[in-house]
């Protein structure tokens, strides 16, 4: 080996040049379209977000620089649209993470029925999520569903308040991506070592401290991965809004407004600045993921 | 022994969780519509129906969403699929420049905020003359299911035994017979898992279904389920929107059911271990 590596890599042989040739063709369209559908658009959003835009008046279309986004940043709008996103992003993924990893932990350990349970975890992961939103809406409105009833609450409007409204959609996407989050924590579990557990429980480590020192130290790099990733889908999160209150009762998140703005009342100026906030914030949570809490993304991305 | 039967109580609650929201849904769509501008609404029906189901075929608004939901999903897995495995091949047999970099572009996707697009692609699709067709939404769904096909597919070409096909051509098969003999039976069982995952991605979303549409043209289920009238203005919607969540819940229920292993495979493989 180490005669080959002191080599001089002059000459690239045809073969070599061969292989990247090919390695290139074959991941050209992938790289086409990611960069087509995705990275075009949001410049064009850059762009137009610097313009004052209605396609209802497109006449009046106007180069005003900054000032979209000076005027969302000191509307109280956007300012509680965010804290919506934020609390149902940090609720979600707090329930979940706790939650999900009980459910690891079960599917790890189970032994009879360790197939029907992987089956049923599966359904909450591939329903679609509309159709989980209505099922929630439908079990807390007041003239369809059994909660009221169950729990002796009458008449009490689950729909008609901001905190118990965020309650039904914080249920429903718990609801719905707890299983993911579970799957991805049990790959990480499986991977812990038996033998690191047998040999804490030897030295008379209590269950707590085997689980806090043992096992979450040695899946550290799956619990992070998933956190990313439930963070961000959290902070994306639009149908449940939509479905139960479309954004009533202070309920509207970023990708709501951001919906609402480009294609209900089409003032793409405006639509656009906040499309380009809500990139900028998912950018500036993945940085705090990936420098902050050092987050291991190679693993994700496979190299 | 008493300890794995606690865990298999734990499995149950575990089960109990995952399917007693179905057992509302099944519940609520076949409820007759008086059931529920009651006082006092049940969990289960005063009689049970299909008519509900029969109204929902009945109408052309659902009927055409249903289709389009088919058509759209999979033909936007079919080719993210195909274009997915040119690259996963690359990146698992191949050594070139641009792999670190074409994994991290697919990160990036994963991440990226999607209604972010919905105001440029609204704009740009109708320039284009694709907004409201099948073509506008299989465009975004090919593009957001890569990063997932890509991962889920190179993951499992990694663990494929390529040698093998050197070993069929040494023992006298042409390359080609190796390939198909060898090579397709291996790294089929990864193309299909990746493939289901996929068909759940696109079969699932709302935003760019309800952003990129405006007729049944290429409306799909999930974002018609939010424009359903009942059968008249005076009854309630909710039996027959709740008959059409569970027409596009089948298919999920299908496939989990018949794919159970693969898929846990392929999430877990995809998107943690690469």
């Amino acid at each position: 080996m180490s005669t080959a590596t002191n080599e001089p890599e002059v000459v690239v042989s045809e073969r070599v040049k061969g292989e990247r040739r090919l390695g290139l063709w074959l991941t050209a369209p992938s790289f086409l379209m990611m960069i087509l559908v995705t990275a075009y658009p949001l410049g064009y959003a850059v762009v137009l977000s610097l313009y004052n835009y209605r396609l209802t008046d497109p006449g009046g279309r106007e180069f005003v620089g900054l000032n979209n986004y000076w005027v969302i940043l000191r509307d109280a709008v956007w300012w509680n649209d965010f804290m919506t996103t934020l609390v149902i992003t940090v609720v979600t993924v707090a329930i979940e993470l706790v939650v999900g990893f009980i459910f690891a932990y079960v599917m790890l350990r189970i032994i009879r029925g360790r197939g029907p349970l992987r089956t049923a975890i599966l359904i909450p992961y591939g329903i679609v999520t509309v159709v989980s939103a209505f099922i929630w809406r439908y079990a807390f409105a007041l003239d369809s569903g059994f909660v009221n009833q169950w729990f002796g609450l009458t008449d009490f409007n689950w729909f008609g308040d901001r905190w118990s409204a965020l309650f039904v959609i914080c249920l429903s996407e718990i609801w719905k991506t707890t299983p993911f989050i579970s799957l991805l924590l049990l790959a990480g579990l499986v991977q812990v070592p038996e033998d690191m557990q047998e040999a804490a429980k030897v030295d008379g480590a209590t269950a707590w401290q085997r689980l806090v020192k043992v096992t979450l130290p040695n899946m550290k790099a799956a619990i992070m991965v998933a956190l990313l990733f439930r963070t961000l889908d959290a902070w994306r999160i639009f149908d449940n809004p939509f479905v139960m209150t479309r954004g009533a009762n202070n309920t509207e998140t970023i990708s709501f407004l951001a919906y609402r703005q480009n294609v209900t009342l089409v003032n793409l100026g405006m639509g656009s600045a906040i499309s380009v906030l809500l990139f900028l914030s998912v950018v500036a949570i993945a940085w705090v993921f990936v420098k902050g809490f050092k987050t291991d993304l190679s693993q994700v991305r496979g190299d | 022994m008493k300890t794995s039967r606690w865990w298999t109580v734990a499995g149950l609650v575990i089960v109990a969780y995952s399917l007693f929201p179905l057992v509302w849904m099944l519940s609520l769509s076949m409820k007759p519509p008086s059931d529920i501008v009651s006082g006092e609404p049940q969990f289960l029906p005063t009689t049970w129906t299909f008519d509900n189901f029969t109204e929902v075929f009945s109408q052309s608004l659902f009927t055409r969403a249903l289709i389009n939901s088919i058509g759209i999903a999979l033909i936007a897995t079919l080719f993210a699929v195909v274009v997915a495995m040119f690259a996963a091949y690359a990146i698992a047999r191949l050594d070139f420049r641009g792999k670190r970099l074409l994994l991290s572009l697919a990160l990036g996707i994963a991440m990226f905020p999607q209604a972010a697009l919905v105001g440029p692609l609204f704009n740009m699709w109708r320039g284009l003359g694709i907004y409201d067709t099948w073509l506008g939404l299989i465009i975004p769904y090919l593009t957001f299911a890569l990063p997932l096909s890509i991962w889920t597919m190179s993951a499992f070409f990694r663990q494929i035994p390529w040698e093998m096909e050197q070993a069929a051509q040494v023992d006298g098969a042409t390359a080609w017979q190796a390939f198909r003999k060898v090579i397709v039976p291996l790294a089929a069982p990864g193309v299909f898992t990746t493939a289901i995952l996929t068909f759940f991605f696109c079969w699932n979303d709302f935003l760019f279904a309800i952003s990129l549409t405006s007729t049944d043209a290429a409306r799909t289920v999930p974002a018609a389920l939010a424009f359903f009238q009942g059968a008249s203005q005076f009854e309630s919607p909710v039996p027959y929107i709740m008959a059409a969540a569970v027409v596009v819940t089948i298919p999920v229920v299908i496939l989990v059911l018949a794919f159970q292993r693969r898929i846990v495979a392929g999430l877990t493989s995809g998107a943690v271990k690469g």
